[in-house]
């Protein structure tokens, strides 16, 4: 399955970003072959408003079954939800260690937002 | 004409500045309405006491959409610069808190599927105090959308001679909305490191809106001379000063118009009526 990675930087050994609008990047994932994709998402950074809205619409349109991040927000989660993405969460993970641990069924994933928006 | 009254700092005196102003001009002879466009915490009525006459909830537009005529398009999305309304797959969700209600999306939707609906924001309230036109808006609690209100208070402004606009502090959206048609502005600022930079900000952005503006200095003998200074080097007039002084303190506190409690503050209050609303009404009355 396609899964998508909120990251500090554009490589599997970056920490996972604990935020998940103002991610810096999203690495696209497919967890079969392994193969990755970055996505920029430097333009949510420095969103006034709306920006796990505005990253949760991107992540749609990569047609991913699943996101990995630290902390979703009611407005992202709700997002996520409408298109039945699911949100695992990675606390203190690389990139590679995240995908490890889903592949493994390590990771819990959310049923709901687990922090407020503009939690940070 | 409109005067407002803003600083960048908060807690500088506009209010004190504002509501003196408009009831020394009230006491000359002026037909006078007093707005408090600081709809997140006014405060212009412990001081003025109006009794309000009538309430009237304010709302936003904010998008619905007929999912039986959505296509899907996206273009809702494309315009909205708040992330208020988003595409996932063939749905499209809003997010009303985020609606700044400029209705673009209504605009731009090529199915009609998009209808408006209200979202309550806040209340303006009317009424009149010691001979002023008095009005105010509150904004509901955990709102964030002030403008559209501060908008509705500035719409109720009658046609008196003198509007005093008592504007929320900072540089933002809600302070642009409130000076905007401004025919004159007063900063109020106090003179420290942070009455300076922030007084700094608030001469940035009225030189952007091409607002004429001077300033007013409150408790001018505490700090240093860097305000002064920075008004001499850059040419701003310096309305007047208001010294720091215990028995102003002590009225204010208490609630009090200080120019009604201390003849030295009238005169103050008189001075600066002269030189923002007298030189631009070329009034008899002064």
């Amino acid at each position: 399955m396609l899964v998508a990675i909120t990251a500090q930087e554009p490589t599997l050994e970056s920490r996972v970003d604990q935020r998940f609008g103002r991610a810096r990047y999203l690495i696209v994932v497919d967890t079969e072959t392994g193969e990755t994709n970055v996505c920029n998402n430097e333009v949510n950074l420095n969103a006034a408003q709306g920006a796990g809205i505005q990253t949760a619409q991107n992540i749609a349109q990569l047609k991913v079954e699943a996101v990995v991040t630290g902390h979703v927000g009611p407005n992202a989660f709700r997002a996520l939800s409408a298109v039945g993405i699911k949100v695992y969460k990675a606390s203190d993970n690389t990139v590679a260690e995240a995908i490890d641990g889903l592949n493994e069924g390590k990771l819990t994933s959310l049923d709901c937002a687990d922090v407020e928006g503009h939690w940070e | 004409m409109i005067v407002a009254i803003a600083s960048g700092k908060g807690g500088t005196g506009k209010t004190t500045v504002a509501t003196n102003l408009a009831q020394v001009a009230t006491d000359q002879g002026f037909k006078v309405s007093y707005l408090d466009c600081d709809v997140e915490e006014p405060n212009g009525h412990i001081f003025l006491k109006p009794e309000i006459e009538k309430t009237t909830p304010v709302y936003v537009p904010v998008p619905v959409v007929d999912e039986s005529k959505c296509t899907a398009c996206g273009k809702c999305t494309e315009i909205c610069q708040y992330s208020a309304i988003a595409l996932l797959g063939k749905t499209v969700l809003t997010f009303p808190n985020l609606c700044h209600g400029c209705g673009g999306c209504m605009l731009v939707c090529p199915a009609g599927a998009i209808n408006e609906a209200g979202r309550e924001v806040g209340v303006v309230e009317q009424g009149r105090a010691n001979g002023i036109q008095f009005v105010h808006g509150k904004l509901r609690i955990g709102e964030a959308m002030s403008p559209p209100l501060i908008r509705a208070v500035k719409k109720l402004a009658d046609l008196s001679e003198v509007t005093i606009v008592d504007a929320p502090p900072g540089t933002s959206c809600p302070v642009i909305q409130s000076v905007r048609n401004a025919d004159y502005v007063v900063l109020v600022t106090e003179p420290t490191p942070f009455g300076l930079n922030d007084l700094k900000l608030a001469v940035d952005m009225l030189r952007v809106l091409k607002l004429p503006f001077g300033v007013v200095v409150n408790r001018a003998d505490i700090g240093d001379q860097a305000v002064f200074n920075y008004c001499e080097n850059e040419s701003i007039e310096v309305l007047l000063q208001i010294p720091d002084d215990r028995r102003i303190a002590e009225a204010y506190s208490r609630g009090h118009i200080i120019a009604r409690i201390l003849p030295e503050c009238a005169d103050f209050f008189i001075s600066l009526m002269k030189r923002v609303i007298c030189a631009n009404l070329k009034s008899k009355r002064c």
